[in-house]
């Protein structure tokens, strides 16, 4: 009886929080959150901090850092935990920083392109003038690469985190676009949504009201998979170097990407950024998998 | 009894998961199937007669367990089978017929080689051997052409067609036991007749066991050898056709049998108030001429034209597809006429751009068929409730007022405004639906199969609470339904559709007892158990 009195929101909640999937990419996602939160605080080095004198040194390897600074060499005593790259850099630091920018570009391609495809997807899908003209273009956009346009947009802009988030949010805008779209084009059609025309309720309020809240479980799940395809497109565009570049920030795609011409010599310097990816993109999955599968189970093949 | 009956349950006892709101589907339930007999199974939802037949054929979901009895099938207990035997005794010596024959059927099999696939599982013929069965069993069941026939595709079919196609499946290897749960309830009553004739027929001349499952009285009427009448989860009576149609020993057969409404129309006297609506040639059409292509043209509704006067119901009957619908949903402006006029407190609508209807929306309200997509489940009955009133731009605090009041109208409890529709059962958020649709005043309620979803108690109440706001709110009624026992008994005239036009309209007493339309005739014939009062010791078919 318990469980009667409960709103349809706060059922999903407890199902939520029941299921291991969404537990472990839960708490895996909150880890690596706080990691790259609290960076600084984990006994890290500033991650662009070179060394000559130490390039190229295997994990745990404990030796002094000659830094040159505006008062001269100063010797720093320093503990490689995952080695250092070709530049003396400590890849345990640029790993630890590195999940900075994974994160916000993950959140910040997920958020943009959920913002831009619900409002695109809910005039496609209620507006059945524009729905024609909405859809070819989102077509047209989805029929770009994400790697061809990061190009693009870097040989124009220049290389940075702005230009990676809008080359990744363009062709993910049009996949958002279609779900929503999809999601309206049923909802329509149920008779609360009729009966509110008949009501007299006017069609923005229309709906803000009856339609868009029957989209935020699939979009939640969709933002959770687009974080993650994100995250790897990120990473893909840093590795080439079309990217965010090495000596700006670390992200784990660009230190991969230093290590690439090291890599059979000193396979860690890829080993532990790809592993830290693996893992961020693989909690995400899960929460994302456990979302859909506790949100609403009758979207699930939507995704 | 001589020979051993097909069908024998004992003591069965299926138990529900513990979330559930009983502690079994079934409990302590025992009857019997002979052969060559109909046994039907009757009871409202939730009365655990589909479970029966899922024990039997051992199709129990997961979380359904059966604690104790037994379900023997030719003297076989089919509860304790291995699944691979299950699996031997399905097809050969019980098969199963469903309520739905479009999803039933493989859509991208041909229904010839679905019907050999039973024989290919069960049979060591040859493919030419199974073919020629097939087209053998096609015939059987009286389908047209079955040489042609056997390579269609379902969608190709109607739906009554591919009902034929299961019975055919179900048939093809004789079988000593027919399931059929609900099996006409999705077709058209001349479908439905033609079918429940064909099941009565193929039975008779195969000597097969039947086990019926249905909620429809009519149906029983028409096709039951015995009958058991169930209700959560047990047996509340059994014994022959005769017995429980005409003399019900149990209270609820009794309050079940005065809830199946008359198929034979009270007097009414003629509304004579003024005009609340009028509809005059009245057009829709699906489809235009694409842009390269000639797309298909689909005539909705044609020149369709009526008067509804206040205080009236004004029934539209007809079957799926005769537009009855589309002319309600273009009536409150869900969909825009293609041509003609409707004249709503004087002012023309059928044309008017939505800013300028908005006004009139008011006055139009529908009440829709299914409780359960009627009410936005993320609301509470209040905030459906409020919502009309508000747009109109009365203050959150007096709708609220009105909203109380209206929930005792209709039957309900005014503190419930603040909890969700899925606290309701389905006749309880029908109720709250017509609390929405009065909630604005409006001048014409239309009802579009509003109490189609309901059992048949649930249905009876329902059916008097609109009855009795149409006479309080001296309301314009349009009644739109496929059920003609409903329509006798609560329209005051009737208008019967078929392919989109009107074939025949008048007083209901006098469409109902001198029909003009050939079309009409064979409506009133097919509707099941026609001649038969209920629980008035008349039940001879």
């Amino acid at each position: 009886m318990a469980s009667q009195a409960l709103s349809p929101g706060r059922q999903t909640m407890r199902r939520m929080v029941r299921n291991t999937s969404v537990l472990i990419g839960g708490i895996l996602v909150a880890l690596i959150c706080l990691m790259a939160v609290f960076a600084p605080f984990l006994d890290t080095l500033d991650p662009n901090q070179m060394s000559t004198s130490t390039r190229l040194k295997p994990p745990g390897y404990e030796g002094v850092m000659k830094i040159y600074t505006d008062e001269g060499r100063v010797k720093v005593p320093v503990l490689y935990r995952m080695g250092s790259d070709n530049l003396g850099r400590d890849i345990y630091s640029r790993v630890v920083y590195g999940a900075r920018i994974s994160l916000v570009v993950g959140l910040a391609v997920a958020s943009i392109s959920i913002i831009l495809g619900m409002v695109i997807g809910l005039v496609a899908g209620y507006f059945r003038m524009l729905d024609a003209v909405i859809m070819r273009i989102m077509d047209g956009l989805m029929s770009i690469p994400a790697i061809l346009l990061a190009i693009a947009v870097v040989s124009v802009f220049n290389a940075g985190m702005t230009s990676v988030i809008i080359a990744i949010v363009v062709p993910e805008v049009p996949r958002v676009v279609r779900l929503v779209r999809s999601i309206v084009l049923s909802i329509r059609e149920e008779p609360y949504v009729e009966a509110a025309i008949t009501a007299g309720t006017r069609v923005p309020l229309l709906l803000y009201r009856h339609v868009l809240p029957n989209t935020v479980a699939p979009l939640i799940v969709q933002g959770t998979f687009i974080v993650a395809s994100a995250i790897i497109v990120e990473a893909i565009l840093s590795f080439l170097g079309v990217g965010i570049p090495a000596d700006e920030f670390p992200t784990w795609g660009n230190i991969m990407g230093t290590a690439r011409e090291n890599f059979q010599l000193h396979p860690h310097q890829i080993l532990f950024p790809g592993i830290i990816l693996a893992v961020t993109v693989l909690a995400v999955n899960m929460l994302g998998d456990g979302l859909r599968d506790t949100l609403d189970p009758r979207f699930a093949n939507r995704m | 009894m001589t020979d051993m009956s097909v069908l024998e349950i004992q003591n069965l006892t299926v138990r529900l998961p513990a979330s559930a709101d009983r502690d079994n589907a079934v409990t302590d339930i025992g009857f019997t199937v002979n052969p060559g007999e109909i046994v039907c199974v009757v009871g409202e939802s939730g009365s655990g007669k589909s479970v029966t037949a899922q024990a039997v054929m051992g199709l129990l979901p997961r979380e359904l367990t059966p604690t104790q009895g037994v379900t023997r099938l030719d003297g076989e207990d089919t509860l304790t089978a291995s699944s691979q035997r299950l699996r031997d005794l399905r097809g050969t010596q019980m098969a199963m017929i469903f309520q739905e024959p479009m999803t039933a059927l493989n859509p991208v099999a041909r229904v010839g080689t679905q019907i050999a696939e039973v024989l290919e599982i069960h049979t060591k013929l040859t493919a030419s051997e199974r073919r020629a069965r097939a087209i053998e069993i096609m015939d059987a069941v009286q389908l047209p052409d079955p040489d042609k026939m056997v390579d269609a595709y379902p969608h190709q079919l109607s739906g009554g067609q591919r009902q034929r196609i299961m019975i055919a499946m179900a048939l093809v290897l004789d079988p000593s036991l027919l399931i059929a749960d609900e099996p006409t309830t999705a077709l058209d009553v001349t479908t439905q007749a033609q079918i429940l004739k064909l099941i009565k027929e193929m039975q008779q001349r195969r000597g097969t066991g039947v086990l019926f499952i249905t909620h429809d009285f009519g149906v029983v009427a028409e096709i039951a050898d015995r009958v058991v009448v169930m209700q959560h989860g047990r047996i509340i009576e059994q014994g022959t056709r005769d017995q429980i149609l005409g003399f019900p020993q149990q209270d609820y057969t009794k309050m079940l049998m005065a809830s199946v409404p008359s198929m034979t129309p009270p007097e009414r006297t003629p509304v004579g108030g003024p005009e609340a609506l009028s509809v005059s040639h009245l057009d829709k059409t699906y489809g235009r001429r694409g842009f390269l292509s000639q797309s298909r043209i689909v005539q909705a509704a044609q020149d369709v034209s009526f008067v509804l006067r206040k205080g009236e119901t004004l029934g539209i009957v007809g079957e799926s597809g005769s537009g009855k619908s589309t002319v309600a949903r273009c009536i409150a402006r869900l969909i825009d006429p293609t041509k003609g006029s409707i004249t709503l407190q004087g002012r023309e609508i059928a044309t008017l751009p939505e800013t300028r209807l908005r006004p009139y929306r008011r006055a139009v309200q529908i009440v829709f068929q299914d409780p359960y997509r009627s009410l936005n489940p993320r609301r509470t009955v209040g905030q459906s409730l409020t919502e009309a009133p508000m747009n109109f731009g009365i203050t959150r605090q007096d709708a609220l007022t009105q909203a109380r009041d209206l929930m005792s109208l209709v039957g309900l409890s005014p503190d419930a405004l603040d909890r969700y529709p899925h606290q309701f059962s389905g006749g309880q958020r029908q109720r709250i639906c017509i609390a929405r649709a009065l909630a604005v005043k409006p001048d014409v309620l239309i009802a579009d199969e509003a109490v189609s979803a309901l059992d048949v108690s649930v249905q009876a109440q329902v059916l008097e609470l609109l009855d009795d706001i149409r006479e309080r709110y001296n309301l314009a009624m349009l009644f739109i339904t496929h059920d003609l026992r409903v329509a006798a008994q609560i329209c005051d005239r009737l208008i019967v559709m078929k392919s989109g036009k009107i074939v025949e309209q008048g007083a209901t007493a006098q469409v109902y007892a001198a029909p003009q339309d050939s079309y009409t005739r064979l409506l009133l014939d097919a509707a099941p158990g026609a001649n038969v009062e209920f629980g008035q010791g008349s039940a001879v078919g």
